[in-house]
């Protein structure tokens, strides 16, 4: 079986500088995979180059989504058709239809699962109407995994800040997606939320089947959480592997500790 | 509560809140100066000082000027009485009680519609004719409000589609004698056409540069119209153009004009049931999105640009069949009915009735056609009134007078937390 998502030599240019220099990344069905780096290393970039917010320079974006087998290159489609073939994201800085319901935005993540055109919203015809209980039903499913039925009608403005990373995620899970691309899930949160947070990707991973690739700067959820580290520096991949060997990777601590070793 | 009306009534009027009327009460004495005290007679060439006048502005102002400070204090200490008490207090609204009770809603619009109903058979045609413009600007802004209110983007050459509606019928129905009935779904198709042609090329701007670019295609299209006398017959306009009237028959002025409002009215009707259910649709969310988030709603799977196209396309039909009516009408039309002043006016019903709300919008749109026209009696004065109103709804209600607000949801089990957040 094909690794669902397989990016060779990825590089994306900004003018002069290279924020993502030629970097290699696979991820096979149902792990959980980490980016780590220091900040300004280029994983944000790396994952909008994914996603289609920017488009690579160069490079290859391969995705094979395990429904169908069939293996496609993405790059440079739009983010809207990206999010149609499976692959959903969260933001770093929170991004949330702030002046919508909560379930309404679970409900926007919906969309593209969606058929209903303007003729159907303004005749209402029985499909559509069917469709459109059909998705407050699934939203609202969904909102209960992530334990945020309580807030259905209030606006998303209006949550505390680890319940709209949660409904960031909600959102994205609502796309069905196959690999769910997570951007920095736990800035910001109290160990207490952070830890809720680790049960929580584990088990939509367990659960619900969905391969997740996660941005993270919280070491202690890395280590504990994912299965497989990709480390990126100035652009460029420094290591890769599993956890423990990360962890005494000399290069990784030069990255992030600075020349002097002292391990 | 107690905290309110400590804050708010009884408090006390200190030195420095003296001190800072005065010294607007000075200032107002010296804006108004040259208008209000310095009357020249030009007749025996002298100069008549009102020194009166003076001390009636300044008196004024400083009165008002605490009656401002004191309404501002009051509207902060609810604020902040909002955002600190943890028991949120349950203050009902007639919004609230009609969605306890469907009731009060129902027959709510059951009387509004008897009242419009009966408005041209009780009241003159003079009444009914400004009940009209009144109305097409209704149906105007709940079209613009698709595209401003719902999806977040500033057009401001809005009126433009007005235009070619109007057009539409006084050409086809010059050259080729085509009714006011035939005219009515073209006007707006066309506009429709226009919409999607001035749409495709910039579709990729947002927020400042797509309102000075709307807003050139605003004046383009009227520059246009006024030179091009081949097509439009520049600023002397088209003149003639039939009103509406019913299988062939002859209608006077005043039964053609009874007509027009009963078109109007129906075509009112029929922009909130359509506008209504878009607000609540797959497309309408998508709408919403846009406005709220564009790269997080494309992140969703939303084409953003198909999800703009249908804004403009559905926006712009409703202006397209307002402006078929406007030329039955006043029976002549000319560029000088479509300039840019038309196009923000607009725009202030949609900001001030409240961006995305459907009664506000229609509320706005009828403060701000009706409310000059009604204040005809205080002639000079009534544009300082006008402007008088926009700005104490701005600073008072900054969402708009009636802000939208959005659909909830019961499940069995969870009935969801009822209250509405901070709003």
């Amino acid at each position: 079986m094909a690794p669902i998502l397989d990016v060779k030599k990825l590089r994306m240019d900004f003018g002069g500088l290279r924020a993502v220099n030629d970097v290699d990344l696979y991820i096979n069905e149902g792990e959980i995979v980490a980016l780590i780096g220091p900040n300004g290393a280029g994983k944000t970039t790396f994952f909008n180059c994914i996603t289609g917010v920017t488009k690579p320079t160069a490079g290859d974006v391969m995705i094979t989504p395990p429904s169908s087998g069939k293996t496609e290159r993405i790059n440079g489609l739009k983010p809207n058709t990206i999010t149609e073939r499976g692959l959903a994201r969260t933001f770093q800085n929170i991004r949330l239809f702030q002046n919508m319901t909560v379930l309404e935005n679970v409900m926007i993540g919906r969309h593209p699962r969606m058929k209903a055109g303007v003729l159907g919203a303004i005749l209402r015809d029985p499909r559509t109407k069917a469709e459109e209980k059909q998705v407050i039903e699934d939203s609202y499913e969904i909102l209960k995994k992530l334990n945020l039925e309580m807030f259905v009608n209030e606006l998303a403005k209006n949550l505390p800040y680890g319940a709209q990373r949660r409904l960031e995620i909600a959102r994205a899970m609502a796309t069905e997606p196959f690999l769910l691309l997570l951007d920095e899930p736990a800035a910001g949160m109290n160990p207490q939320e952070t830890r809720e947070l680790d049960d929580t990707i584990v088990r939509i991973r367990d659960t619900e089947g969905i391969t997740i690739l996660l941005i993270e700067h919280d070491m202690s959820l890395v280590m504990s959480l994912s299965e497989r580290i990709y480390v990126v520096d100035y652009g460029k991949l420094i290591a890769t592997g599993v956890p423990e060997d990360i962890k005494s990777n000399p290069e990784v601590i030069k990255a992030y500790l600075g020349e002097e070793i002292n391990a | 509560m107690s905290d309110t009306a400590k804050n708010g009534l009884s408090r006390y009027i200190t030195a420095k809140d003296v001190k800072r009327s005065a010294i607007m009460a000075v200032w107002f004495m010296f804006l108004t100066f040259p208008i209000m005290v310095i009357k020249v007679n030009t007749v025996t060439d002298t100069v008549e000082w009102r020194w009166f006048n003076m001390l009636i502005i300044g008196v004024a102002s400083f009165i008002l000027s605490h009656v401002w400070k004191l309404m501002i204090d009051r509207r902060e200490g609810r604020m902040a009485d909002a955002v600190s008490s943890s028991v949120i207090v349950e203050k009902k609204t007639l919004r609230d009680r009609m969605e306890e009770k469907p009731m009060i809603k129902k027959v709510g619009s059951l009387v509004i519609l008897v009242i419009a109903v009966l408005f041209p058979i009780v009241t003159g045609m003079y009444q009914t004719s400004i009940m009209i413009t009144a109305l097409l600007y209704v149906v105007l802004a709940l079209g613009l409000n698709i595209i401003v209110g719902l999806g977040g983007l500033l057009v401001l050459g809005y009126i433009v589609f007005y235009g070619v509606g109007a057009y539409t019928y006084a050409l086809l129905n010059y050259h080729f004698g085509l009714n006011f009935w035939l005219a009515l779904p073209l006007g707006g198709i066309f506009a429709m056409i226009i919409g999607i042609l001035i749409a495709i090329p910039v579709l990729r701007l947002r927020g400042d540069y797509l309102a000075i670019v709307t807003l050139a295609f605003g004046e383009i299209f009227r520059i246009v119209m006024e030179n091009w006398n081949g097509l439009s017959f520049g600023p002397s306009g088209i003149a003639n153009i039939p009103r509406p009237t019913l299988f062939g028959l002859d209608f006077s002025i005043q039964q053609s004009t009874t007509l027009t409002y009963y078109v109007i009215v129906i075509f009112v009707i029929i922009t909130i049931f359509i506008v209504r259910r878009l607000e609540d649709s797959r497309l309408g969310r998508a709408w919403v999105a846009m406005r709220e988030d564009e790269i997080a709603g494309e992140a969703m799977g939303i084409d953003m640009w198909k999800t703009k196209l249908a804004a403009f396309a559905l926006s712009t039909f409703w202006a397209g069949v307002a402006g078929v009516i406007f030329a039955g009408k006043t029976t002549f039309i000319n560029p000088a009915s479509f300039t840019m002043w038309e196009s923000i006016l607009v725009l202030c019903m949609v900001v001030l009735g409240g961006m995305g709300s459907i009664p506000g919008v229609i509320s706005g749109a009828l403060i701000i056609t009706l409310l000059p026209e009604y204040l005809r009696a205080f002639s000079e004065l009534r544009m300082l009134i006008f402007g008088a109103v926009l700005v104490l709804v701005m600073v008072f209600k900054p969402e708009g007078m009636i802000p939208a607000i959005r659909q909830k949801y019961e499940f069995k089990g969870i009935t969801g937390n009822k209250n509405k957040g901070d709003k």
